[in-house]
């Protein structure tokens, strides 16, 4: 007599799904980790998972159009002799040239300067043609120093000096296959064509209490006009905040895991920094225990899609949020369009994320002259800046329904939470309940 | 010629004056004492200046120098000539960590030791230091020449690009990719002017062993790991 | 990260000035730590004598009683000097340890410090208000070590304050961060020693206490520290004789040391020492990476210890 088993559906592993194992074959098949662009793709609580609770019998709000809502805001009121003012609080956070192409640099430059806010550079130095297109133009001060010179710091309207970004705090190492153009080789005095190596800690200094002595510096060199701000990824919220502030800094951007990043090690994006909704409170209490808060600005960036996030993520006490990836979709990243050719590399539209193959078909992650040229900057600005004001709106229509005439006046007590890990982390009450877990410690 | 007093007289005062010189101004000899381990002094400038520091300095003396020439009669904390982009920098003491970090052009002579990190990231600046450099020297460096008529600690040059390094005394180790290379004639030239703009004419180019990247990085291939 | 300064006096005319030398070396040092400052001294010996350093925030009630409370385990032979939220108390040495364990046993009194010299003051507050609360400036001694704090991720307190003591007539200050702390201290916990932070500090005091517990002498102790402990420092380590220095290996915290025929000084930059008499002519270097340094009063020329 023969035992015949009886057929079952077959079950894939939760743990060892699809993507998991073709990691594994891909590990093992190339012996090097994976790198792609882009910010965390897993999800995670976000500001999806909170509501404002609007008006009613007991918060009247404000006409739209007629009545304001002021959207300005001012950054690097502590020590800077010339602090910036910004029309709208939703900046374009630092990506370099070098990353991105000529042409979308330009873009994001003619986009924010239409919409009167700011653009950063990122780890490629500050080109001509960015700070020409960019009526308010932050340089970014980072541990490779490429292209770091006095005169573009004196140029800048302000200066960030990275730690780290939400995408891999304390991240180097190599980054494959990420071609050095001519003019990039150029621009970071560095032979072409190699796989570039990134050093993690800055090479002159380590350590707020040397940080301190390395702001100093920066101030004296540009006699103490530029707002200096630092900008950390999302690792230890509280303590990084009162050790930017205790530094020296006049601002202070904090960047989840859901930032993007041109090219880093996919184990970094996913597993290391945490979600920008886990890291505003914290830094907004080290602030006010400080008694700092709207002293030292706060800007905030990971995840930053809509004005609903950016009026959330001021209710929770940001003055301003920062956009990478958002503004580079509004220029066209990712587009549809391009459909046919991001299948032929392998992928998709929305999930194309390879950039550091220089390849992209919207031609903004690439250094290549055909592909870039399909980006025209002027349309590409106006398209930006279009995206910006929109948020903008959005932003002022949710805070005139809270009764708000400035975006500044909305507060944590305006939201409410839909799950129990979003009320924690933005320490709002579960909606329905006045229950904010975990209240105890931060 | 200024002179200013760093005992009575702020930072600011100075890095302003300094910064605000006038063109075709003939005052362009500055006369700075008692820094008593002052930070940040003479950063920025960017005028064919002579500036004179009459004792030891903090960290970052002569940041981001641009065409001045900058003497400290005494000794230099950590980052002395960071960034440097042209001009000289002469410290007759010591030098702390990370001196000449990034530079990007100009040169900058120690006659004393230069501690960890000397030229860290170098991008085109020229160092040349009498004495011995501390560990990690010559880090990631991407271009420009380091000579060390002394010692050099572990791991010289780990991580190097295409600086040139020249060292006459013992190396302790050196670091991931880089390799002793052989001297040619071209070397010896470039050697030759170094210790010349230096001033230090009594040491002899045959003297030295040149170091280098030996490029194994600039692609990578799983063999390589241990390095990463 | 910090600020951290020591002076050890090879010449015995400065002695009366060492708290006032120490004082301003680590005032020079406040900008690198505003949140709190400490300072630990060596004073003269005296014979069959020794002492201990408490401290407590309630002062006027908790110092008030110390005579009745001690001066039985002290032998009724018990001397107190109450200074601002500290208070020494002089005891014959074969009582010092018993007297220890009494105080160990209260709640709102805490023990800096015990030995036959050593006294250890520290506070939350910038450098300049700690010297003047506890009068350092009038002080004299033979050696002492200060520290000055930016608190990086524990809280500003008055225990999270540098120096910690180490054993009798020992302490430490660290500058930098270490990172395998956390678990160190469950360990450390295991075997028994207490711990009133979540600082890392602390926790590199008490990995020293047990080493030297358990058989080494300090030399080993900072030598198999380098191996156990993780992260970034340089420590500086008051000794009964004198004072000892370890980078760690990647050495990127600041290390300054100068040396002349009457002292030897540590800052953790040079502007902590330009104060310092003939400073123009002392030997000024850096301590190497990865090597423990000694300067001991009972030989007089410093040695290195490669490790």
């Amino acid at each position: 007599m023969s035992y015949r088993n009886p057929p079952t559906p077959p079950r894939k592993s939760a743990t060892f799904d699809d993507a998991s194992l073709a990691e594994i074959r891909r590990a093992a098949e190339t012996g090097i980790y994976d790198i792609r662009g882009g910010g965390t793709k897993r999800k995670v609580p976000h500001f999806d998972d909170l509501l404002f609770l609007g008006a009613s019998m007991s918060r009247y709000p404000l006409e739209g159009y007629r009545e304001r809502c002021d959207t300005s805001v001012t950054l690097g009121t502590r020590f800077a002799k010339k602090p910036i003012q910004l029309k709208i609080p939703v900046t374009i956070a630092g990506m370099s040239f070098g990353a991105l192409s000529g042409n979308a640099k330009e873009a994001l430059g003619r986009g924010a300067t239409l919409a009167g806010t700011s653009t950063t550079t990122g780890d490629g130095g500050m080109t001509d043609e960015e700070r020409g297109h960019s009526d308010t133009l932050v340089y970014q001060y980072l541990p490779s120093r490429y292209g770091m010179n006095p005169k573009d710091l004196r140029r800048a309207d302000a200066i960030e000096i990275v730690i780290g970004q939400g995408a891999k705090p304390g991240g180097g190492g190599m980054l494959l296959g990420q071609k050095i153009s001519d003019r990039v080789a150029e621009m970071r005095t560095l032979p072409k064509g190699i796989d570039q190596r990134s050093a993690c800690r800055h090479p002159d200094w380590t350590g707020p209490d040397d940080l301190e002595i390395k702001i100093l510096e920066l101030r004296e060199i540009t006699d103490w006009e530029k707002p200096i701000y630092i900008k950390v990824g999302g690792a230890r919220p509280y303590y990084d905040t009162a050790l930017a502030v205790k530094a020296g800094a006049d601002v202070v951007v904090l960047d989840g895991m859901q930032g993007g990043t041109a090219a880093t090690q996919d184990v970094f994006i996913e597993h290391v920094g945490q979600p920008i909704l886990a890291c505003i409170r914290p830094a907004v209490q080290a602030l006010q225990d400080l008694g700092m808060h709207r002293k030292v600005q706060l800007i905030v960036s990971g995840g930053i899609r809509t004005g609903a996030d950016v009026a959330k993520a001021l209710a929770l006490g940001a003055d301003a949020v920062a956009i990478g990836t958002a503004a580079l979709v509004a220029i066209g990243d990712n587009d549809p369009q391009w459909e046919a050719e991001y299948n032929k590399l392998g992928s998709t539209a929305g999930a194309y994320d390879d950039w550091h193959e220089g390849m992209d078909p919207a031609g903004i992650t690439t250094q290549d002259p055909a592909l870039a040229a399909r980006l025209d900057p002027v349309r590409a600005g106006r398209r930006l800046a279009n995206y910006l004001k929109v948020m903008t709106l959005e932003a002022q229509t949710i805070a005139r329904a809270c009764g708000h005439n400035h975006l500044h006046n909305l507060e944590p007590e305006d939201i409410c939470a839909l799950t129990i890990e979003a009320a924690a982390m933005a320490r709002v009450p579960l909606a329905g309940t006045a229950w904010i877990p975990g209240q105890a410690a931060f | 010629m200024p002179e200013f007093d760093l005992a009575s007289a702020p930072l600011r005062d100075l890095n302003q004056a300094l910064h605000a010189i006038e063109p075709g101004t003939n005052d362009l000899a500055f006369d700075i004492r008692n820094p008593r381990g002052s930070h940040a002094v003479a950063v920025g400038c960017d005028a064919p200046l002579t500036v004179n520091v009459h004792g030891s300095v903090g960290y970052y003396c002569g940041g981001m120098n641009a065409q001045a020439a900058i003497t400290v009669r005494g000794s230099a904390g950590p980052g002395v000539a960071e960034n440097m982009m042209s001009g000289t920098v002469i410290v007759e003491g010591d030098a702390s960590q990370y001196a000449g970090a990034t530079g990007r052009g100009g040169l900058l002579v120690i006659k004393g030791n230069a501690s960890s990190r000397c030229g860290i990231s170098m991008k085109g600046i020229d160092i040349v230091v009498a004495g011995n450099v501390g560990h990690m020297s010559a880090f990631m460096a991407q271009s420009g020449n380091l000579v060390v008529l002394g010692d050099a600690g572990e791991a010289l040059g780990d991580s190097i690009y295409e600086a040139k390094l020249f060292v006459r005394g013992k190396v302790k180790s050196l670091g991931a990719d880089c390799e002793e290379k052989e001297m040619r004639p071209e070397h010896v030239a470039l050697l030759e002017n170094l210790l010349e703009r230096a001033g230090m004419t009594d040491a002899r180019p045959s003297e030295f062993r040149r170091y280098g990247s030996a490029r194994k990085l600039y692609n990578f291939s799983i063999d390589n790991v241990d390095a990463y | 990260m910090c600020g951290i300064v020591g002076l050890f006096l090879k010449d015995p005319a400065l002695e009366p000035n060492l708290g006032a030398l120490l004082s301003e070396m680590l005032v020079s040092m406040t900008d690198r730590g505003p949140d709190s400052a400490g300072i630990a001294l060596y004073t003269q010996p005296v014979q069959g004598r020794a002492k201990l350093t408490l401290q407590s925030a309630t002062p006027d009630r908790d110092f008030a009683t110390l005579e009745d409370q001690f001066g039985e385990v002290a032998g009724g032979d018990l001397h107190v000097t109450v200074k601002d939220t500290h208070a020494v108390l002089s005891v014959a040495s074969d009582r010092v340890e018993a007297v220890r364990e009494a105080a160990l046993g209260l709640d709102t009194v805490r023990v800096l410090a015990a030995g036959e010299t050593i006294e250890i003051y520290k506070e939350v507050g910038l450098p300049r208000e700690v010297v003047e609360r506890f009068d350092i400036k009038r002080m004299a001694g033979t050696h002492g070590i200060g520290h000055t704090r930016m608190a990086t991720e524990s809280a500003v307190t008055t225990l999270g304050a540098h120096p910690f003591s180490t054993g009798a007539d020992q302490c430490l200050v660290h500058n930098g961060s270490l990172s395998n702390h956390n678990n160190l201290r469950r360990v450390l916990k295991q075997a028994g020693m207490r711990f009133e932070t979540e600082n890392d500090s602390e926790v590199a005091a008490a990995y020293l206490t047990r080493s030297m517990a358990g058989g080494r002498d300090l030399g080993e102790a900072l030598t198999a520290a380098l191996d156990d402990l993780d992260g970034f420092f340089t420590f500086v380590v008051g000794t009964r004789n004198g004072f000892g220095v370890l980078r760690d290996p990647i050495a990127c915290k600041p290390a300054v040391m100068a040396e002349t025929s009457q002292y030897v000084a540590f800052g953790s930059e040079y502007r902590a020492l330009v104060g310092l008499p003939d400073i123009d002519n002392a030997r000024v270097w850096e301590p190497e990476p990865a090597s423990v340094y000694f300067w001991d009063r009972s030989a007089t020329a410093g040695k290195a210890m490669a490790a």
